[in-house]
């Protein structure tokens, strides 16, 4: 078989390499391992400087996790000079909170802890006054969550999309440059003047870096689980199916694309046309509040359908029946690369 | 019509430029047929299209009696491109593997064209040894060797003498001669260097997408009444 001996000669070319196997097989576990310890970090106490206030209300703040220091000025330089997230105040029993807001996020959890301390201490001094109500039943919200549970951090919920997006990039990036090294060198040339087919070149480089797709996602997926501890509700089984079809579509649309670029530096400049952009629309940020047409584009985007099955098996434990729709589509879009891939050939071989 | 090679009326252009005007030609069997001409003669385009891999607009080709393009005759056709095309990462021994298995040569043939060939451009005991480690000279060798893996009938080459030294393009075309003599095999090479047309049975030379003339050499200086084929290309080039 013709194909075959392209395979093995792919192989022996690859395992010559050992910085690109470095980069496929490392660099995903690397990236994936700095994204977790950042996600995962422990979440800091928000510094309030407090001015004027009751006791009662420092001890509610201080009960719900603000880490509270008392000033005897109020002056608003203090926040720069203490470098506190926000400093409160209170004038004429109104609660006055000035934020420093250089990190939004840690705004939004200061204020929001420091009106449900405010509240609870208005609660306390209301029962104070009125003892009766406390005969009134006790509010309590009990929270239930429908996927994961009050442990879930960000990561939990990026993990699947990541995983898939690395297995995605990395496919895609070896693979393009792999079949742009043989069109740049002239030995796809002399290949083609040989007797075989077209069909037999892209059905070789599918297999060929497709075997290392193979092993790349049994590292990334296994890893992820044992060493990373992300969680995997569904099978595991489903996982791999999901990023070895994503890595299908990754290999046969950069070796695809590498029919467009000349050097591998113009290779390179697809990253930012082609695959970042299908980040963005992979579920990493919400796609729910966006124009209807920006929402459109995420349909043509691979990776949102895999980034979306990884969720559904990965954190919500869906199986085959509820995410068969991403693989179709997935199905489709490496058929249309691997058809797309045998006619850019005849670019050197009309036959 | 028992030419190997049969060229009726080929014309190509690449968008308004005219690659090939009108050529028409027939090799013989056994002969060493030189197109001589400055590079963007069109040279390239014309053996390209015999071997199959580009299309003429107008006009066919015939090589061994079918028409070009055709998958089965590339079996039959050893192609050399100018440039050296190998696996820089492989061996000369594996490159040379690879290509006799998309031949489909047997275990054994393969074994003994491999021998055979890597004797012919002296690289016996060179093949064990990476590509990347080749000299200019060396790739260019094993290029050769490779275009001569499969035993083809007809071997194309296209510019294979082109900055390589003088002793090197003696005895690659010392191989030629022989492999013409010895074996029967229908050769066209490509040149730019003009006292390689000395050595071919039949030159033609091209510029501008033309064959400006084309015959034996002896004949083609007794023609233009020239001392040397540099002379014979201006003489033919002014009857334009």
């Amino acid at each position: 078989m013709r194909t075959t001996a392209v395979i093995k000669r792919i192989f022996r070319q690859m395992i010559r390499d050992k910085r690109t196997l470095g980069l496929l097989f490392i660099a995903p576990l690397l990236i994936l391992s700095l994204m977790y310890l950042i996600f995962n970090g422990d979440t800091v106490e928000p510094k309030l400087g407090v001015f004027n206030a009751d006791k009662g209300l420092v001890h509610q703040l201080k009960e719900s996790e603000v880490n509270v220091k008392t000033y005897q000025s109020n002056d608003k330089q203090l926040i720069k000079e203490d470098d506190l997230d926000g400093f409160l105040q209170i004038k004429d029993n109104d609660i006055i909170l000035t934020l420093e807001n250089s990190d939004p996020s840690v705004s939004k959890t200061l204020e929001v802890k420091v009106k449900q301390a405010a509240a609870a201490f208005s609660q306390s001094k209301l029962l104070n006054k009125n003892p009766s109500l406390a005969q009134m039943p006790k509010e309590s919200i009990q929270t239930h969550y429908v996927y994961g549970n009050d442990k879930t951090a960000s990561f939990d919920v990026l993990s699947p999309v990541l995983v898939g997006f690395f297995v995605f990039f990395f496919v895609f990036l070896i693979s393009g440059i792999g079949l742009l090294k043989e069109r740049t060198s002239g030995t796809l040339e002399r290949l083609l003047s040989t007797p075989i087919r077209r069909w037999e070149i892209v059905a070789a480089y599918l297999v060929g870096f497709g075997l290392f797709a193979v092993i790349q996602t049994i590292i990334v997926v296994v890893y992820s689980i044992t060493i990373l501890d992300i969680n995997v509700v569904g099978s595991v089984w489903n996982v791999m199916l999901i990023n070895l079809l994503l890595a299908l579509v990754a290999l046969s649309l950069g070796t695809l694309l590498s029919a467009f670029a000349a050097s591998e530096f113009q290779m390179i400049q697809f990253i930012p046309i082609v695959v970042v952009p299908q980040v963005f629309f992979s579920g990493i940020f919400p796609l729910e509040g966006m124009a209807n047409w920006l929402q459109a584009i995420s349909k043509i985007m691979p990776l949102s359908y895999g980034a979306d099955a990884l969720k559904g098996i990965m954190y919500k434990g869906f199986g085959l029946g509820d995410i068969w729709k991403d693989i179709m589509v997935l199905a489709i879009f490496a058929v249309i690369f691997i058809f797309l891939n045998v006619i850019a050939l005849k670019k050197y071989r009309k036959l | 019509m028992n030419h190997p090679i049969e060229i009726q009326q080929i014309s190509k252009r690449f968008g308004k430029k005219v690659v090939l005007h009108d050529i028409n030609l027939t090799i013989e069997q056994g002969q060493i047929y030189g197109f001589i001409g400055p590079s963007g003669a069109g040279k390239t385009t014309l053996v390209k299209m015999i071997v199959g891999m580009d299309e003429p607009d107008t006009g066919t080709i015939h090589v061994l009696n079918k028409k070009v393009p055709n998958l089965d005759l590339l079996q039959d056709i050893g192609y050399m491109a100018q440039a050296d095309a190998l696996y820089l990462e492989l061996t000369g021994e594996e490159n040379l593997k690879f290509f006799a298995s998309l031949f489909k040569l047997k275990k054994t043939e393969t074994k003994e064209r491999i021998a055979y060939v890597a004797d012919l451009v002296g690289l016996t005991n060179e093949l064990s040894k990476k590509v990347s480690a080749y000299s200019g000279g060396m790739k260019r060798r094993l290029s050769l060797a490779i275009a001569l893996i499969q035993n083809p009938k007809i071997l194309i080459l296209d510019e294979p003498t082109v900055g390589i030294d003088p002793e090197l393009r003696l005895s690659i075309w010392n191989e030629l001669l022989r492999l013409k003599k010895e074996e029967n095999k229908t050769i066209i090479v490509t040149t730019h260097v003009m006292d390689e047309a000395e050595r071919c049975d039949i030159v033609a030379m091209v510029r501008d997408g033309i064959i400006l003339t084309k015959g034996a050499p002896a004949e083609l200086k007794a023609r233009y009444n020239a001392s040397s084929f540099d002379e014979v290309f201006l003489q033919a080039g002014r009857g334009e």
